[in-house]
């Protein structure tokens, strides 16, 4: 492998692993707050209950997220010293604002976490909504970073770098409102779908526990309503990359040849030295109307655009799928579950449901990742879309294989504490009280 | 005054507040390795608990100091990156260990031995990260990073690691324990605790004298810009004057017992020893290649910086005014802080 593979790597696997603990850190406090909410409004313990253990959840997720969150802002320079020296000044404005917003977000969990004790209820509850705005905020602003690095804006490009800088203009580059909606979407999404998942799977064991009950009743009404809206969300990104990133959603789609009334090509593995995509199932001119709204409408094909510009096609086409099928699936399984809810004015609790939820618990991390993989290896080769490609941006450093399976085991032995940990605060809730049980262990496996 | 001037100065007062906070954060580390004695647990539980809720506050201080460099002065962020990559990638690991380690001892619920190990790994990265800090300092003060247009031609080890380096590592650590043991004067509970830490803020004071010795000595040879700024440039003279002034003062009150004061007067020597390294490398970022003037970004950049920055003070410091009024210690016998059940 080259210095510049694993330099792609090591910033691949940070942020793999950092979105992971930023998207709990987004989602975990609004349903912390939402338990606090319910105690409040109901009187109910089991809320106060439910509240703790999120925010012991929280602080655990959110104390990894914030170190994990340290490396990534170093390893922008360590890993692309030439992009931070040129775009540096040109992204800083969203960076700094992010800062802010980390910074609002650490205080007030600070305030929550260990002041339930010391401070009024009525501020204890607003540092939870701090904390559930501020962490709304920070992902806003860095991905706004992204947005800009997929379709730049605000500064003329030169042989130097770049000039003319408008920082405000770069901040909001086009797309930026549909993809920081599909981001944030994404971020309740899986981490309510997490939840859901656990409660379901120990329901399953214990189906009598009213604790795991108004667990999982909190967590569905975000998970049914977030994987609803996302499907919408996800079409108004995908028709701003139709038009402003053609190779990008060629790559997605599995497009060689510009084609009008393009067929919608689900599954298959696309392979670019023939040009086609095998194993797919064709819906007739479904791209061109998704894509567009007109089923004569013209999609570009990569075969348009030189092939050195090209984006690795089947990993991108492949991760869309993988995107696009656990979305489906996750927005059929809400469907289903609010149509019973609205029909018997409850949450579901029979076993097929419990199993179904239990299921899905994974599928939004997994849709997650794959969505990030769709617009990091769609925007390859380039680090900057048109005008800086990443192998122009890598550090001169040599021997990058050494930090990168440094981080590697790293991160692999924090994933596993992580897991083992909030294993044992879902074990504590168990009503047998059992937390060391040995099928309790041996079925947990599956939710993780 | 220039933008890149007010700039380079809010980086200064960043790196302070990283100093003041985040350094008695490294010490408390520190502390809790080397908690010994009949009060041992009490010590390491008296160091979680003034730890508990501010150490992720304390160690944002960096990224926004990381940030700023980053936005405002970006030639020199690259080059940094690219000299100092190893030991910035070291002292990146000891972060992610040290603030890992420490969440997970407070929430690892499979008793003391588990407990143990995290605490290890908590206090042995609270060493380590200071004095990495403490020598990427040493490197660009000295002046043996050289950069050529926009390519580093000095090499990826040789700067940090040099006698001179390794000085400013120990008395980054020494300086970061004395906050530290100093701050934990003033949170202590009981008067066998107070005077436990009293000991060890002393005895750091002397560590913090020492260390700073002798990197003056080998500042002559090690960073030889530095050190003639630092004998004739008159301001840099008032500040290190008023720097022992602090020292002294702090170390007086700490003899005499009037710890709340010892606080204030050993973060204002911490303060001026940050403040006095900015000056006597002005007006370099990186000694003596890249100054301010010539890595800063453009004056729009700078100036949109500014506004983020002053809108971020307006949100940040009312929110930290409430954080540590709502953790200030309270008077003797009050209940201990619940960190939920």
């Amino acid at each position: 492998m080259t210095d510049l593979l694993y330099a792609r790597a090591q910033m691949g696997l940070s942020l793999a692993f950092h979105i992971v603990f930023a998207a709990a850190g987004v989602a975990l406090p609004v349903l912390m707050v939402l338990s606090d909410w319910k105690e409040r409004r109901t009187g109910d313990s089991d809320y106060r209950k439910l509240s703790q253990k999120l925010a012991k959840g929280t602080a655990i997720l959110f104390a990894v997220g914030a170190v994990s969150g340290t490396v990534l802002s170093f390893e922008l320079g360590l890993l692309w010293p030439e992009f931070m020296g040129q775009y540096g000044e040109v992204i800083g404005l969203p960076f700094s604002l992010e800062g802010v917003a980390f910074f609002t977000e650490a205080i007030f969990l600070g305030i929550y976490l260990y002041g339930r004790e010391r401070v009024s209820p009525g501020l204890h509850l607003f540092s939870g909504v701090m904390v559930a705005v501020s962490g709304a905020a920070s992902a806003f602003f860095v991905t706004l970073v992204n947005v800009f690095m997929n379709d730049p804006s605000g500064f003329v490009s030169t042989p130097h770098g770049p000039t003319d800088i408008e920082p405000l203009t770069a901040m909001f580059s086009p797309g930026w409102l549909t993809q920081t909606s599909h981001v944030l979407l994404s971020c309740y999404q899986a981490s309510a779908f997490a939840m859901a998942g656990i409660h379901a799977f120990v329901l399953l064991r214990h189906p009598g526990s009213a604790f795991h009950r108004k667990a999982l009743s909190v967590a569905l009404p975000l998970a049914c309503v977030t994987a609803l809206l996302q499907p919408v969300v996800g079409d108004l990104s995908a028709k701003h990359v139709a038009k402003a990133q053609p190779v990008k959603l060629a790559a997605m789609e599995g497009q060689f040849e510009t084609e009008r009334g393009a067929p919608l090509r689900v599954g298959g593995l696309p392979d670019v030295e023939t040009g086609t995509v095998s194993h797919a199932l064709d819906i007739p001119k479904g791209l061109s109307i998704l894509a567009f709204g007109d089923p004569d409408a013209e999609v570009k094909g990569l075969n348009e655009f030189p092939r050195d510009t090209w984006p690795p096609v089947a990993k991108v086409h492949v991760a869309f799928q993988v995107m696009v099928g656990t979305g489906s699936a996750m927005a059929l399984l809400a469907l289903v579950t609010l149509g019973y809810r609205w029909r018997k004015k409850a949450w579901p609790s029979g076993r097929k449901m419990m199993w179904a939820w239990l299921v899905s618990g994974p599928l939004g991390l997994v849709a997650l990742e794959a969505g990030w993989l769709v617009t990091e290896w769609g925007r390859q080769p380039w680090i900057v879309r048109g005008v800086m490609r990443t192998a122009d941006a890598v550090t001169p450093v040599p021997h990058l294989a050494a930090p990168f399976w440094t981080f590697t085991v790293v991160y692999v032995f924090l994933g596993v504490v992580v897991v083992a940990l909030l294993k044992r605060q879902v074990a504590d809730t168990l009503p047998d009280r059992e937390p060391k049980g040995p099928d309790a262990k041996g079925g947990e496996a599956h939710v993780h | 005054m220039s933008t890149d001037a007010v700039l380079g100065f809010v980086l200064a007062g960043t790196f302070v507040l990283y100093a003041l906070f985040g350094g008695a954060d490294f010490g408390g580390g520190v502390w809790d390795l080397l908690s010994f004695g009949p009060r041992k647990a009490e010590q390491r539980a008296l160091i979680a608990r003034a730890m508990g809720p501010v150490w992720e506050v304390n160690h944002i201080w960096l990224i926004v100091g990381v940030v700023l460099l980053f936005a405002g002065f970006p030639r020199a962020f690259a080059a940094l990156s690219v000299a100092l990559h190893v030991p910035l990638t070291l002292l990146l690991l000891g972060i992610v260990f040290r603030g890992a380690a420490f969440t997970f001892r407070t929430y690892d619920m499979r008793g003391d031995a588990a407990q143990r190990q995290w605490g290890l790994v908590f206090s042995g990265a609270s060493i380590v990260a200071p004095l990495l800090l403490g020598m990427c300092v040493g490197a660009v003060v000295s002046g043996s990073i050289r950069v050529e247009g926009r390519v580093v031609v000095s090499g990826f080890f040789a700067s940090w690691l040099s006698p001179f380096s390794w000085a400013v590592g120990v008395l980054a650590l020494a300086l970061f324990a004395f906050l530290a043991a100093v701050f934990l004067t003033h949170e202590a509970s009981g008067a066998e605790l107070r005077e436990d830490f009293r000991k060890r803020a002393l005895g750091a004071g002397v560590a913090v004298f020492l260390a700073a010795l002798v990197v003056l000595l080998l500042a002559r040879e090690g960073a030889p810009r530095v050190w003639e700024g630092l004998s004739r440039s008159p301001f840099a003279l008032a500040l290190h004057a008023a720097t022992g002034v602090a020292a002294v003062t702090a170390f007086a009150l700490l003899w005499t017992r009037r710890f709340q004061w010892a606080r204030l007067a050993a973060a204002l020597q911490a303060g001026l020893i940050v403040l006095g390294w900015a000056a006597s490398q002005y007006p370099y970022l990186v000694v003596p290649d890249v100054t301010l003037q010539g890595a800063a970004a453009s004056p729009a950049a700078q100036r949109l910086l500014l506004i983020a920055l002053a809108v971020g003070a307006l949100t940040v410091i009312p929110s930290i005014a409430l954080l540590f009024r709502v953790f200030r210690p309270r008077p003797e016998g009050a209940s201990t802080v619940d960190s939920g059940h």
